[in-house]
């Protein structure tokens, strides 16, 4: 797949921007005020922030409100209803905290629910997909939803707690990797069934339909990136897990804090990166590439 | 909305013959003629006459080689556009509503005034039959020529989809692929035609007719060696002169 930097974007920043709207919910910190203030405006600027990012590679972004109609069948569209809902009782929550030093606990769960659903539907969006066996499996939502959370603690200042999910997410990442590498493969497509023509021979494509590119070829077949998978499997590894658990087990300090938050971002990125350019569409086998 | 229907009316497709397609891309230009100046946006293209000329097509042919594990490769020509299918992923992914399934014929339409161009009916489709154009910024697919199937204004020769009506071989055709008693259906039983992909489950309504067998060309030479013995004799005089001479040279 095109690894587009708008949904790199949404993906990794909104990821995180839930993840600690989530802790937030549940008083994680317990701050009020100022201090609250601060934290929500962290929370919402990178979730509204990459909501707002992916709206950047729609033909018609002036339309996107209609994204808002089919909840009943599309994950996108229920990951729409889960990111509002989420945004608006978190508000809400937030103006309680902030302005009036209440914790409406009820606003929190209802909060922390939305806000971990909306990870889950933005996951979902990508597991749904049979034509790309490298995201269609149980471990897209496990990665989606621990990185969020790993990182929501992270940001959340919440040591005792992120130091275990970070653990946890670097493990999923892992697996994934491992199950990944495998699934097209498992997946039993092949040219063979793409053409129908499997069980007469070897198939090979012969000429594509043109000489040129197409649109096909851009969105859904991305090679070039795929050279130096494995180094920026490792870099990611470092970045995103190894490096802030190593900087947690240090005395805590704002600045190790704030460079394991960068680090952490950075690692993730590169992750999200990987996602999307090592995910091979079954559409590339017509081509004869994958 | 994207739900899809439980079942349809008539299920609308294409048969496309892949022992009589000869790959002369008739269908992809007539294709493309029909569907730029008709239903929904203009298929555009980018640099056209430049060094990187690309373009929105709603049908494309392939060629692949097929080798056994005895005998010679066959080269196969293997057009491909929307399939219509009955469980078609694309239209229940779809945000808005744009992509949906018809009740009475089945073919899958976008409504492009609700199109977001989102892409994500192109990434869930395993045909590569969705093109996001780039200059509309919205989705384009076959739609069967629906302007055309139902359009009273064409003579009747002409009311079946534009890549129907122009290939030269005969290799296409289109019918009611639900009614077990329509032409399209019987050749499909009679050839023993197949889904592409079935293991993702989209229950294709267009159907290929796998190629004929090839006859054994070995076989052949053998029975007619005889009969295509050279028949060119040892030149004599003049010519056998110039031959012996030359070769000493």
């Amino acid at each position: 797949m095109h690894p587009a930097p708008s949904v790199i974007i949404f993906t990794t920043l909104s990821g995180l921007g839930f993840g600690l709207l989530f802790f937030l919910s549940l008083g994680l910190p317990d701050v009020s005020g100022w201090v609250a203030f601060v934290f929500f405006a962290i929370a919402y600027a990178l979730s509204v922030g990459g909501l707002m990012a992916s709206t950047f590679h729609l033909g018609h972004p002036e339309r996107a409100w209609k994204a808002f109609t089919q909840w009943k069948t599309s994950w996108l569209s229920r990951e729409g209803w889960c990111a509002v809902i989420a945004l608006i009782v978190m508000g809400l929550y937030a103006i309680g905290v902030i302005f009036l030093g209440q914790r409406w606990s009820l606003l929190g769960w209802i909060g922390a629910l939305f806000s971990l659903l909306t990870v889950f539907t933005t996951s979902m969006i990508y597991t749904q997909l049979k034509t790309i066996p490298r995201w269609n499996m149980n471990l897209t939502p496990a990665m989606f939803l621990s990185f969020s959370l790993a990182g929501g603690a992270l940001l959340a200042g919440q040591v005792r707690v992120a130091l275990p999910l970070l653990l946890i997410a670097a493990l999923v990442q892992i697996l994934y990797w491992k199950k990944g590498d495998k699934a097209l493969e498992e997946s039993g497509t092949n040219l063979g069934t793409a053409t129908g023509l499997g069980d007469r021979g070897t198939v090979r494509a012969f000429e594509p339909p043109h000489t040129g590119t197409n649109y096909l070829l851009r969105e859904f077949v991305h090679v070039v990136g795929r050279k130096h998978a494995e180094k920026l499997r490792i870099i990611s590894f470092m970045l995103a897990f190894v490096l802030p658990v190593i900087l947690l087990l240090l005395p805590f300090g704002h600045f190790f804090a704030l460079l394991a938050v960068a680090s952490h971002l950075a690692g993730v990125a590169t992750s999200r990166w990987l996602f999307f350019a090592q995910a091979e569409h079954v559409v590339g086998l017509y081509y004869g590439k994958r | 909305m994207t739900q899809l229907p439980t079942s349809t009316d008539r299920k609308m497709g294409l048969v496309i013959d892949l022992d009589t397609c000869v790959g002369c891309h008739a269908c992809v230009i007539s294709c493309k003629g029909w569907n730029t100046e008709n239903y929904g946006a203009p298929l555009s293209d980018q640099d056209a006459y430049g060094a990187n000329p690309s373009g929105t097509f709603l049908n494309r042919v392939h060629s692949y080689e097929v080798q056994p594990a005895e005998g010679h490769a066959q080269l196969i020509h293997f057009p491909k556009s929307c399939l219509h299918c009955e469980d078609a992923p694309c239209v229940t992914v779809c945000p808005t509503g744009a992509s949906y399934k018809r009740v009475e014929d089945g073919i899958v339409l976008v409504n492009e005034s609700d199109c977001i161009g989102c892409g994500l009916c192109a990434w869930s489709c395993p045909y590569g039959a969705r093109e996001l154009d780039q200059a509309e910024g919205v989705m384009k697919k076959c739609t069967l020529c629906v302007d055309r199937i139902y359009n009273e204004n064409l003579p009747e020769v002409d009311r079946v989809p534009s890549c129907v009506r122009t290939c030269p071989a005969g290799a296409r055709h289109f019918g009611d692929l639900g009614d077990a008693d329509s032409d399209v259906s019987k050749l499909v039983a009679e050839r023993g035609g197949m889904d592409l992909m079935p293991e993702m489950g989209t229950k294709p309504v267009n159907k290929y007719l796998p190629p004929r067998p090839k006859d054994n060309v070995e076989d052949q030479i053998d029975i007619l060696a005889p009969l295509l013995a050279p028949v060119a004799e040892e030149p004599k005089g003049f010519l056998s002169w110039l031959d012996k001479t030359l070769e000493k040279l």
